[in-house]
């Protein structure tokens, strides 16, 4: 499989449109100053397409900012230049920028939900673009704006505008922002994390719509992105942050292929999609691929425990009642008609986009929902005819471990008392001191010093609040744990090493898991088998293998293509230490 | 949005009848035997007190005495005094007076609170915002009857600016200085309000947004900044209305208004339980309907809830 | 053919690393033009090195968040001023013989409106009393109307509104209900007609029962609002996930997260009530006339205004001091606790 990257014909003697020399740029907080980008060098063409990479703190999205003038609160350029169409516009006034901004320069923000203004009317707000650029009579706004609606993409652009944010999805949210960005025909467009908070497949519409509309308008796109299998299938030329600094730039497939700066080939190792990439491509070659995680690929041949049935689900459904738009009473059918199966000491992953009903599935797994008919079956009991009792009992073999970092673990409990509560609330482990063991012990297994045992939630990273999340789910000696989107919300990096850790684990301790999430990617790293879901059903199940070398349904098929990154050839990793 | 407004209405029903059974049942729980007070110093026989207990229902069981007067409230018939006035010519003596008042409090803080707050959101951590956020606590910190006084003495007596007190002209003028006096707290809960709110809104995303576009940044303040801010405020204010009128007695008397306060006060200190409660419920009828105007202004303001 | 070469800018020394670029390039497709400013970069290694992923940073000592919140505030002068202030209001109330021995109550005509002399600082009332003494033995009715009052609202309104919020449904229709008509009624009306009630009844005691009768609504609805909010968090779906109880889960995860906007409530609140209880005296149904009072004074020093305003002055300044150091302390701590100006 391989992808189209933008080509950009050959221009002679072409005056680059961006050119950003020895960038600084700093915060002052009450703790002093904060350099949050050092000495950055770029260059964009006009038409071309760059891509920013980089993990949060990195100062992607700083560097981004300054270019339009937008640095949040005490941000300032201390050194160094930028030049957009051979000006000047480093350090001018926001009244100056103003004639930039929009008309020269636009923005496509990050988060579709909080940059609409929920009191005003699409319409009105990509009308704003318009006036605020004079770039039609007043008499031809309504048009105007309907036109930049449905070029971005938005069907039934007339209606749409009469309609405010909160009506709109996600996606549509992020078709309007788009509009609103290239509304004033705009030479550089900067796209900031234009679409990581939405689904895969609506992913893809988006940016391949974008991709299509900014070559039809010859506007130059800075992309700022986490996601290197984004970054190097929509941009020619890729620069890579890491705290402040750029480690490494130049062609984006030939970074990939072949990263130089050390942290480049961390990235480059640990990225799901890059690392399913080469995964997929040692498969096609027949080659055991070093980079799997899964239970299956570590283990020599099939043992026979794992073809036992730990968990199974027997035509589980759920409704929710809820109201309409219109305030209308209807019922959703959040699961419908679900059966699957999780094999002992495996990883199987529940796959599917907002809505398709994964979460409630879990969480009627961990008995935390009623169905509303079916069966969840533990070990051959089905957990609905259990008695209050015994499902207490049950929890300490089926643990869970939650998707939000910063909200799992509650802020005013110690790192010790987070870890020990499974053991205070089942009453086990013993005394004092031999609390405190078993919590040192399994801070051990995550790989914390013990000494985190007198922290607070709110001292440790996201990454680390995981690693207690898990140590704190590991505190019963569980069969079973319900990895709920447990590394979505992390770095690349961070994700990695808790994959990482969670595959030895398994090996370990002869774990079990249910790993719930959207990202295909990791699925194709970590899972023995895979169950697709959408709108509540099944679309597809099976070895992981089958499903990526042969996915039999449309639905999955259009799932696999549209994770980014994966169809590019990368090799089978080698060359990577 | 119909059945938003709908829900909240039968919401205040049960509101309603607590609110004015829980105040019938404070008065009427009040010691004393009015009905003897109402004889004065020669008293009265057993028989004449009986046969006034019998007019005014006194002899019948609570609950009856309450359905009863509920019952009047529908007919605008709120009872008549011990000394046989209406009550509602009482009260249409002592309304209009208060509610000028109030309607002038809530204009005096509604527009400076705001001015002010969101000047000093903007300049957040300078010289303004500082002064202004102490000022604001003095004026919290200060009982109403203290500022009454000092501004009384000071603007009425000492420089004789405004007149000293009210009484039977109840003119703007005479009004200003209470109605100041009235507002001064609210005009303070104002301020730090707006200054809140916009100070957040100021660092919203979609206000980035706004200037991503291009737009000048006194369109931005408007459309977006001030629009979102002034929300919560409008709020506040919507229900302040039927604070500020309850909450005037003190006013009024370092003023020498006759309005309502002044005239519960009375009421309460002679054990007029007719005229208490029907004022009460009065007030009680406008924090109804003050909330309500509240909502549908909310919902007219935030376009999210409309079908909530 | 375009541009073939390849400028590598790096110091890490690896020219050996030449790989055989054309193994991986897809077919028919030749190399992308490489444009000045845009040629492969790779930067020397930083000083610090790129250090190991997601490390602990084990040098500080351990900090909650309300030891994180102390830190910020002791940085605050505004939190040292009103904390001076505050333990002076309570040392007056507590002690008041350690400032003053003169008896307040001790009133001779003859002094009447005299200006200040040695052993009487503030001089006398119309009355003759001392006002020093009666300013310093005033804080006693204040704070304790203030601090009882606060605590018991704190008990009712919290009870209230952590049921209906941690239950919802039914109970929070009802309870809900029941707050709003309280609401309905102002605190101060309801106050005066009770205080009417027990007019041979008035003690500290009474007016606190008032007070925290009518004055608990606001606390219900912040508790019910911060219980609603500690409900959907993650670590309360993780406890149920474990098996904890329902008393558990709201007594030992949901409480104490519900209680930073019920504190900073409760400080500024206790303001408010000592404003009230004053605006009772000053009315003349609050406190009786054997118990000093400032509000009763200021309200006594009405008719001497003209002649000597500093009758007036020193209890409503003592008042005013009181009060303002309990609300500026209530601000001070929600700053300090405002979730948007702690780091992650």
């Amino acid at each position: 499989m391989t992808t189209n990257i933008p080509q950009t014909p050959n221009h002679e003697g072409e005056q680059p449109l961006l050119e950003l020399k020895d960038l600084k740029i700093s915060f002052t907080s009450s703790t002093g100053v904060v350099d949050a980008v050092r000495g950055a060098n770029l260059t964009i063409y006009p038409g071309q397409s760059v891509a920013i990479v980089g993990e949060s703190g990195s100062g992607k999205s700083t560097t981004a900012m300054s270019i339009i003038g937008l640095l949040p609160g005490t941000g300032k350029v201390t050194e160094g230049s930028i030049m957009f169409d051979g000006q000047d516009i480093t350090g001018l006034s926001n009244k100056q920028m103003e004639k930039y901004r929009g008309s020269e320069i636009g923005l496509v923000p990050q988060d579709p939900m909080t940059n609409l203004n929920p009191v005003w009317r699409i319409g009105t707000q990509v009308k704003e673009s318009l006036r605020a650029n004079h770039v039609v009579p007043g008499s031809e706004m309504d048009k105007r704006v309907a036109e930049v609606l449905a070029e971005a993409g938005l069907p039934d652009a007339e209606r749409r505008a009469k309609q405010y944010p909160h009506e709109f999805s996600g996606g549509m949210r992020q078709r309007a922002l788009i509009a609103i960005g290239l509304a004033a025909r705009p030479k550089l467009l900067i796209a900031d994390e234009p679409t990581s908070a939405l689904d895969v497949t609506v992913q893809r519409q988006i940016l391949d719509h974008l991709e299509t509309l900014t070559k039809d308008l010859g506007t130059a796109v800075l992309f700022i992105t986490h996601d290197l299998g984004l970054a190097a299938e929509r941009a020619e030329h890729l620069v890579v942050m890491h705290r402040g600094r750029i480690v490494e730039s130049g062609p984006s497939l030939k970074i990939l292929r072949n990263p130089q700066h050390p942290y480049t080939q961390r990235l480059v190792k640990a990225a799901p999609s890059l690392a399913s990439a080469r995964i997929q491509s040692a498969q096609e070659q027949g080659i055991e691929s070093a980079e799997l995680l899964s239970a299956t690929a570590v283990a020599e041949g099939t043992i026979p425990e794992m073809e036992e049935k730990v968990i199974e689900v027997k035509n589980l459904t759920r409704e929710f009642d809820i109201r309409g738009a219109r305030g209308d009473k209807k019922k959703l059918k959040a699961v419908d008609d679900v059966s699957f199966f999780v094999r002992k000491g495996t990883t199987t992953a529940l796959v599917g986009e907002s809505g398709s009903g994964k979460s409630t599935v879990a969480n009627m797994v961990l008995n935390l929902l009623e169905p509303t008919s079916g069966e969840v079956l533990y070990n051959g009991t089905d957990l609905t005819s259990l008695s209050h009792k015994e499902i207490f009992q049950m929890r300490r073999k089926l643990q869970v471990v939650f998707q939000n970092p910063y909200g799992s673990l509650d802020p005013m409990y110690s790192i010790y008392r987070c870890i020990e509560e499974p053991l205070t609330i089942h009453k086990v482990g013993g005394d004092r001191k031999a609390r405190e063991a078993r919590v040192a012990e399994l801070l051990d297994m995550v790989s914390m010093p013990r000494s985190t045992m007198r922290r607070y939630p709110n001292e440790l990273s996201g990454g680390q609040r995981q690693r207690i999340a898990i140590a704190r789910a590991l505190a019963l000696n569980p069969e079973v744990i319900v990895l709920d989107e447990a590394v979505s919300a992390l770095d690349v990096l961070v994700q990695n090493q808790i994959l990482t850790l969670l595959a030895e684990l398994q090996q370990e301790l002869k774990l079990t898991y249910l790993f719930i999430t959207h990202d295909l990617a990791v699925v194709r790293q970590t899972a023995d088998d895979v169950v697709v879901m959408q709108k509540g059903r099944i679309v597809e199940k099976g070895r992981t293998d089958d499903i990526f070398n042969d996915p039999q349904q449309h639905y999955t098929r259009d799932l696999i293509n549209a994770v980014p990154g994966l169809g590019i050839e990368l090799g089978t990793g080698e060359n990577l230490v | 949005m119909l059945r938003y407004v709908g829900r909240r209405l039968l919401q205040m029903i049960p509101v309603f009848f607590g609110a004015t059974l829980l105040i019938y049942a404070l008065v009427f729980l009040m010691p004393g035997d009015p009905v003897q007070a109402l004889g004065g110093d020669r008293g009265l026989t057993e028989a004449a007190a009986e046969k006034i207990r019998q007019e005014y229902n006194l002899d019948k069981p609570f609950i009856v005495q309450y359905l009863l007067y509920i019952k009047g409230i529908f007919v605008l018939d709120f009872g008549t005094t011990f000394s046989g006035q209406p009550v509602i010519d009482v009260m249409a003596r002592a309304f209009p007076v208060t509610i000028k008042l109030a309607i002038m409090a809530l204009l005096f803080e509604s527009i400076l609170g705001i001015i002010f707050g969101v000047i000093a959101g903007i300049r957040r951590g300078g010289i303004f915002d500082s002064t202004v956020l102490v000022l604001s606590l003095i004026v919290i910190a200060v009982p109403t009857f203290v500022i009454g006084f000092v501004l009384q003495f000071l603007v009425g007596v000492k420089w004789g600016l405004l007149p000293v007190t009210v009484g039977s002209n109840t003119s703007i003028t005479a009004l200003i200085m209470p109605a100041v006096v009235l507002g001064a707290v609210s005009f303070a809960y104002v301020l730090r309000l707006t200054r809140q709110s916009v100070s957040e809104n100021l660092r919203a995303d979609y206000v980035r947004t706004a200037r991503a576009k291009g737009m000048s940044g006194f369109n931005v303040m408007n459309r977006h900044v001030l629009r979102n801010s002034l929300i919560p405020v409008a709020t506040f204010l919507g229900a302040d209305l039927g604070a500020l009128m309850g909450g005037a007695i003190v006013t009024e008397g370092i003023f020498g208004i006759n309005g309502v306060g002044g005239t519960l006060y009375q009421a309460i200190l002679k054990g007029e339980p007719t005229t208490v409660v029907s004022i009460v419920t009065v007030l009680v009828i406008v924090y109804i309907i003050a909330n309500l105007l509240v909502d549908l202004i909310y919902a007219v303001l935030d376009p999210r809830i409309r079908y909530a | 053919m375009p541009n073939n070469e390849f400028h590598t800018n790096h110091s890490l020394g690896q020219d050996d690393q030449t790989p055989d670029q054309a193994h991986f390039f897809p077919q028919g497709r030749g190399e992308a033009l490489v444009r000045p400013g845009q040629e492969h970069f790779i930067a020397a290694t930083d000083e610090t090195g790129l250090g190991a992923v997601d490390a602990v940073a084990d040098d500080s000592a351990p900090t909650s968040m309300w030891g994180e919140a102390w830190r910020d505030l002791r940085r605050r002068p505004l939190f040292w001023v009103s904390a001076v202030l505050i333990i002076l209001a309570l040392l007056l109330a507590a002690v008041p013989q350690l400032f003053t021995s003169t008896d307040p109550q001790f009133c001779v005509l003859a002094n009447s409106l005299d200006g200040p002399q040695s052993g009487h600082p503030f001089g006398f009332d119309r009355q003759g009393c001392d006002i020093f003494a009666r300013t310093v033995y005033g804080a006693r009715a204040s704070v304790a109307v203030g601090v009882l009052t606060t605590l018991l609202v704190a008990l009712i309104g919290t009870v209230f509104g952590a049921l209906a919020g941690f239950f919802g449904g039914i109970m929070d229709t009802i309870l809900s209900r029941i707050t709003d008509m309280f609401f309905a009624i102002p605190l101060v009306l309801a106050a005066i007609v009770v205080m009417q009630m027990f007019k041979e009844h008035r003690t500290i005691v009474t007016v606190v029962l008032v007070l925290g009768l009518f004055g608990w609504t606001n606390i219900a609805r912040i508790t019910r609002g911060a219980v609603m909010t500690a409900k959907n968090e993650e670590y309360v779906t993780s406890a149920r996930a474990l098996g904890a109880s329902k008393a558990k889960i709201l007594l030992s995860h949901i409480m104490p997260n519900a209680a930073a906007p019920i504190i900073v409530y409760a400080t500024v609140a206790l303001g408010t009530f000592i404003v009230a209880e004053a605006t009772l005296s000053f009315l003349g149904i609050g406190l009786p006339p054997s118990i000093v009072s400032w509000g009763a004074d200021i309200a006594k020093a009405q008719t001497s205004l003209r002649t000597q305003p500093m009758v007036l002055f020193y209890p409503a300044m003592a008042l005013a001091l009181t009060v303002l150091s309990f609300i500026m302390m209530g601000d001070v701590v929600r700053d300090a606790l405002d979730p948007k100006s702690r780091k992650r």
